[in-house]
């Protein structure tokens, strides 16, 4: 290396320069390095720790059967991923998290844009309104499950009292297996709500005026302007919202936890409560590792999917 | 005749949507309402089969109670202290990475990034557990002692960032790169590019991280809830739901005002900071 360098320096001038350039740049290179390692490291050491390292030590532990209190730790192989998949309760909470995840999702998304729609208008006091709907997002999930007890209460509720007016009888909501589903997905799309139209709404006003006034020139109405322009120009938002949508509804814990605890008879029981379920109340560590590491496969895959389809419209670097 | 008749149209479609915003708003609204209106509600008034909105004469005694029926000034200590650690640790981590992602040279820094972006997959479910039994047996088998119920192990985990990082090196790779080369000119080392450039200009979105850090220290549920063992350590969010399960339905008035002690500092910070709040997380999900 040194000798090619030197023969080029003999019969280019100025070369002096050219070798002494990358000498210090060397220098102020390593200097950089160091200066990065101590800005990286932290995070990078932090994540390793409580990321990386448990992702490893959930797969051991989804082979080993304990109760997290015993000093040895018994190798069962996939026993118990066979436990779950030969047992109803396991298929019970999968449909539950889909029940849950299509109905939470799909709600908060087509109001969501809906409200978006209606807060894209020149209306007086929409920031009022937007920051109002956006507001649930922000409090805890434990004090809106419990808010959201006391208006479910089967007798003395809001719900109950204002469907008197109508002499409809109140359902027993959480205490009933076919209503307590319903009304966790209401408590989790009023939650979100705020979030995903907030979200739409700033796809809504990234769309270039033009496109709606070139439509209005070739004569298209409010319907047809929607499905040509708004739609289209929207559908990225849309399928971000979906799979962030979905991956938070995998990972929404505290409403359940607080409103239902899982049942009336497993009814709310889904993969994140079965998770820690398994694991914090019955003690059963390797059943909950296993059914930790399904959860993680299928939120994989999802975001897999979200990377494909997002790899060409978004530029990273 | 077809001014008048479009104009019509016009006063009908506002009129709609402003009835749909009353709608809305209404339905968003009162829940919120509802609560702080029950905190106020004597036991007759909650067990009353009519709607009382408004309570006739506030009980502020709910308050009192609530604040008597579990340790709230521990609690609160808790929440404050885990969230000002935890949203620090958290912004300093960001701004430190992202700065480094952004201005400095070191060999494989894409894969280094990808490797901190793809820990926003690993859903802090499937890391539960074994953290759990990291500050317990992990963490006993090193130093002779277990870390579980200590501020230290509420805290930790939360403390790396990858969302964070992400937002705030694409604000920092769009900040002019005159200023930064002319402050290298000047002899500027990093630390005082860092400080006297990126940060003043950088505000905007790490402002807006630190609110949105802020909120979700202050709201977490699920980690506090397992690693905590007495009730002296718990946040406010776990303190009110084992103050639910023990008084259950039977004292609304009083647990809608404990609830309001956990609600009430997010609504404050809220109502100054909503528009940064709004922004920053549109921005990272339009960009992202």
């Amino acid at each position: 290396m040194a000798e090619a360098g030197n023969s080029d320096t003999a019969t280019i001038r100025g070369e002096s320069i050219q070798i002494a350039k990358p000498k210090r740049n060397r220098n102020i290179l390593s200097k950089e390095w160091v200066l990065f390692i101590l800005f990286v490291g932290p995070n990078l050491f932090l994540f390793s720790l409580f990321s990386y390292w448990p992702m490893i030590e959930n797969v051991r532990l989804s082979l080993q059967e304990w109760d997290l209190l015993s000093p040895t730790r018994e190798f069962v192989g996939l026993e118990n991923f066979r436990y779950l998949f030969t047992h109803d309760i396991f298929y019970t909470v999968l449909w539950n998290t889909f029940y849950f995840t299509v109905g939470s999702v799909g709600s908060s998304l087509i109001l969501g844009l809906l409200i978006a729609l209606l807060l894209n208008q020149k209306l007086r006091w929409r920031n009022t309104a937007r920051a109002i709907v956006f507001s649930p997002y922000m409090i805890s999930g434990a004090a809106i499950g419990i808010v959201w007890s006391y208006i479910f209460d089967p007798r003395y509720g809001l719900i109950a009292e204002m469907l008197g007016w109508f002499g409809i009888n109140s359902p027993g909501w959480l205490n009933r297996p076919e209503w307590a589903m319903p009304a966790v997905i209401i408590v989790y799309v009023w939650k979100n709500l705020g979030f995903t139209s907030v979200i739409f709404l700033a796809g809504l006003q990234a769309i270039p005026q033009d496109l709606y006034d070139a439509a209005k020139v070739d004569g298209a109405n409010v319907f047809w302007r929607f499905r040509t322009v708004t739609l289209p120009m929207l559908s990225p938002i849309a399928f971000f919202l979906v799979i962030t949508s979905i991956l938070s509804t995998f990972q929404s814990f505290d409403i359940i936890q607080i409103m239902t605890h899982g049942g009336p008879v497993d009814a709310t029981n889904v993969l994140i409560y079965y998770v820690y379920e398994q694991g914090f109340v019955a003690f059963n560590a390797g059943r909950s590792a296993a059914a930790a590491l399904v959860l993680f496969v299928l939120m994989m895959g999802i975001t897999l999917i979200q990377l494909r389809y997002t790899e060409d419209k978004v530029y990273y670097g | 005749m077809a001014d008048f008749s479009t104009n019509r149209a016009i006063v009908f479609q506002r009129s709609l949507g402003y009835l749909a915003m009353i709608l809305i708003v209404l339905v968003i609204g009162v829940p919120i309402f509802w609560m702080l209106s029950g905190s106020l509600k004597t036991t007759q008034e909650i067990y009353s089969t009519n709607i009382q909105w408004v309570p006739a004469s506030p009980r502020w005694g709910n308050y009192a109670d609530a604040w008597n029926a579990a340790p709230f000034e521990r609690f609160y200590f808790n929440s404050i202290l885990i969230t000002a650690l935890g949203s620090s640790l958290e912004i300093i981590n960001a701004t430190l990475t992202a700065y480094a992602l952004a201005f400095l040279r070191f060999p494989g820094k894409n894969l280094i990034f990808v490797i901190l972006l793809a820990a926003l997959m690993i859903p802090a479910q499937v890391t539960i557990l074994p953290n759990y039994v990291f500050f317990g047996s992990t963490v006993f088998d090193l130093i002779g002692e277990s870390w579980i119920n200590t501020y230290q192990a509420i805290i930790l985990p939360g403390a790396s960032v990858a969302f964070g990082t992400f937002l705030m090196r694409q604000s920092f790779l769009g900040l002019p790169r005159e200023v930064i080369d002319a402050a290298k000119v000047d002899g500027a080392g990093h630390f005082r590019i860092l400080r006297d450039v990126v940060l003043p200009m950088g505000k905007p979105v790490i402002v807006t991280f630190a609110l949105i850090s802020v909120v979700a220290k202050w709201n977490e549920y699920l980690w506090p809830l397992v690693i905590t063992t007495t009730q002296e350590m718990r946040p406010l969010t776990v303190g009110i739901s084992y103050l639910f399960d023990a008084e259950g339905n039977n004292a609304w008035g009083v647990i809608m005002a404990a609830t309001f002690f956990v609600v009430f500092p997010l609504l404050v910070v809220f109502m100054f900071a909503q528009r940064f709040i709004i922004e920053g997380l549109t921005a990272g999900a339009t960009k992202g």
